[in-house]
């Protein structure tokens, strides 16, 4: 297999993991203009779910039952994370709603005391996740090998994304969500609880982040701090994209992967990562509001 | 006994000024060599944190990337402190264990102490003009700078960990032993340094004082408070957001030159994301849009840390990220504002509306 399919594939590969991240800012930001910087640790608290299961199933159930854990871990983060968002949402987020910057500094903060927690819990050294048996190994096509965990995860992102287009767009809880997001006052007035739209895409937004921390785990150890390197990245992708549409995140999450992945290739990764910024700088320059904007008349 | 409440706030805070200077003036003879070395680096702090509220407390633009600007001009100084103490003719240590054999052609001017102490200054300058002028004029939100400010600090990190040969890598660079001359190891020469920081502290913050007063003050507190208004006045935001941005990031590359003179280190481990948000916490917590209130928080949050996070490291993180919370949510106006009362103003309860005039308090107003 030629050398450009496998950086497309690694490239792919690295997209889905930033989609998978970004998507639940992508909302929360959108929605509610919240920056919620304690996403990477809900992401680490999804991860010490996967991890959490991986030892119960190995203490408690028969060793054969040991490959179905990882299954049951995605939704269980999902819910871990999720209520983790509700409780964030309804202790601090709801104060700092018009405050973006706040929220940004307060989520930060929040951040810092979740870490510390799991250092307390887990401990410092980070822990590794035994994948599964059936996702060791690699598909192999034409003389190049494609590993089944990277592959697990896209199919994992695809389902992620259409569970979410379904919500936003087909649903009457997202239909609801999108009306509040467009016009506030008139959801309001026509009857819809803002406030209970609020928290729950919240919750949803953090939700996937728990999702996202099971996916990591398939590719390394993980650790407290394992949210924070991904975090900057995921939130460039939002800047990218822009925000109110799924769509942008999309296309925010591939151009990032593919520029990311192929930059990284042609120089290092260092430079690679410079050059992936300068890009996003001027792509800005073109376009202020993202790929993908939601049009709006209102001024600041 | 003073009634009128603006005579009372005065004299409180000129009584402030008052104490903390003289304090600080004889600090030297009251501590310790290693105490005034830690007074020293939290008075090269309290500088950064003045710039931050420059931009922060008073232009409404949140930079987490004031880290890199310290980090350039703390780089600078300790290129041309390298090179003094490799001697003429030697490659600096760092540079014979990455095989490099000559000189790199950048390092070259900073055998000279003016050079490197221009550049400490100019070249975070440059660097805040050069991304202000690719954000501000395109009037990128507020919330999206921030972000390009994070992830500007990431890349120049990273940039800086993977050219270990020129920069000295994740270790950075150390090993310093003469400043013009002066061993930097005697403690008249300590003692000295401490007092040109404190000169500069002192000088940062009649700058920033003077930049906060007067028409271009109230500039400033326009483009935080209604830039799209200011814009209708004729006024262009964002050469005043260029220039404050600039005069800001050379607080803080002139912060670091005091830092590394002081501390005799530099790594990226200092310029990192953390750092640079624990940067905009002593503001946030000393009082954002007080100058006074910005050092005072530096001073404070270091002093805190260095005497609580020797004992118990594990509780600091909790009470710097609690702390964090409470002051964002409760305090708009940090500890600063407690004291002087202004931040009494909070009856709009927990939504702040005290700080940042009316658009904070309106909830069902579009965020955008």
């Amino acid at each position: 297999m030629s050398v450009w399919l496998v950086q497309m594939f690694n490239s792919l590969s690295v997209s889905s993991i930033l989609l998978l991240i970004a998507l639940g800012l992508a909302i929360t930001f959108g929605l509610m203009n919240v920056i919620n910087m304690a996403h990477g640790e809900l992401i680490m608290i999804g991860a010490y779910t996967a991890y959490v299961m991986q030892n119960l199933f190995a203490d408690y159930f028969p060793a054969s039952w040991f490959g179905a854990y990882f299954i049951l871990a995605i939704p269980a983060a999902f819910c871990v994370t999720f209520l983790a968002g509700l409780a964030l949402e309804a202790g601090l987020i709801r104060f700092l709603y018009g405050r973006p910057l706040d929220s940004l500094l307060a989520t930060w903060g929040v951040g810092m005391v979740l870490q510390q927690l799991a250092r307390t819990i887990f401990g410092a050294p980070n822990v590794g996740v035994k994948s599964p048996e059936w996702l060791n190994g690699g598909l192999s096509l034409g003389g190049g090998v494609l590993p089944y965990k990277r592959l697990f995860i896209i199919g994992l992102v695809l389902v992620t994304l259409i569970a979410m287009y379904l919500y936003i767009y087909r649903s009457a809880a997202g239909r609801r969500m999108r009306a509040v997001m467009q016009n506030r006052q008139m959801a309001a007035c026509l009857g819809i609880s803002t406030r209970r739209v609020d928290a729950i895409t919240f919750a949803v937004g953090s939700g996937i982040a728990g999702v996202a921390g099971c996916a990591l785990s398939l590719l390394g150890p993980i650790g407290p701090s394992l949210g924070t390197y991904y975090i900057v990245d995921a939130f460039m992708v939002v800047v990218l994209g822009g925000v109110g549409k799924l769509l942008g995140t999309v296309a925010g999450a591939l151009g990032m992967g593919v520029f990311n992945t192929y930059f990284e290739f042609w120089t290092n990764a260092s430079l690679g990562k410079v050059l992936v910024f300068a890009c996003v700088v001027a792509f800005l320059q073109w376009k202020p509001q993202g790929l993908v904007a939601m049009r709006t008349r209102s001024l600041d | 006994m003073f009634k009128n409440a603006s005579v009372r706030k005065k004299i409180l805070v000129s009584l402030l000024y008052a104490i903390v200077v003289a304090l600080l003036a004889f600090a030297p003879m009251l501590l310790s060599d290693f105490r005034l070395n830690l007074l020293g680096k939290f008075l090269a702090y309290a500088v950064i944190a003045l710039g931050l509220d420059l931009i922060w407390g008073y232009t409404g633009i949140l930079s987490l990337g004031h880290g890199i600007f310290f980090g350039i001009g703390a780089y600078c100084m300790a290129m041309y402190l390298k090179l003094e103490a490799s001697g003429t003719g030697r490659l600096p240590d760092f540079m014979q264990w990455s095989g490099v054999k000559q000189l790199p052609w950048f390092w070259e001017p900073f055998r000279s102490f003016g050079v490197a102490l221009l550049m400490a200054i100019l070249l975070p300058m440059a660097l805040a003009l050069l991304l202000g002028f690719f954000t501000f004029r395109n009037r990128i939100r507020g919330v999206y700078f921030t972000i390009l400010t994070q992830a500007l600090v990431l890349i120049v990190v990273t940039l800086m960990i993977g050219q270990q040969a020129y920069t000295g890598g994740t270790n950075g660079i150390t090993g310093f032993k003469h400043v013009l001359g002066y061993s930097l190891a005697s403690p008249s020469v300590k003692t000295g340094l401490y007092y040109i920081t404190l000169a500069a502290l002192v000088g940062s913050f009649l700058l920033c004082r003077r930049l906060v007063r007067g028409p271009f003050g109230r500039v400033l507190q326009a483009v935080r408070d209604g830039q799209n208004r200011l814009r209708f006045l004729g006024y262009d935001p964002a050469k005043y957001q260029m220039f404050v941005f600039a005069v800001s990031a050379g607080l803080a590359g002139l912060a670091g030159v005091l830092f590394v003179l002081q501390v005799g280190i530099i790594s990226p481990s200092m310029m990192d994301i953390v750092p640079s948000i624990e940067m905009v916490l002593w503001v946030a917590i000393g009082g954002r849009g007080s100058l006074i209130g910005a050092a005072a928080g530096a001073l404070i949050i270091n002093a805190s840390k260095s005497a609580f996070s020797e004992a118990y490291p594990d509780f600091w993180t909790f009470l710097l990220g609690g702390l964090f919370i409470v002051v964002v949510v409760l305090l708009p106006k940090g500890l600063y504002g407690l004291i002087t009362r202004s931040g009494s103003r909070m009856k709009g309860g927990l939504a702040g509306a005290g700080f940042r005039g009316r658009n904070r308090a309106v909830v069902g107003k579009d965020y955008r």
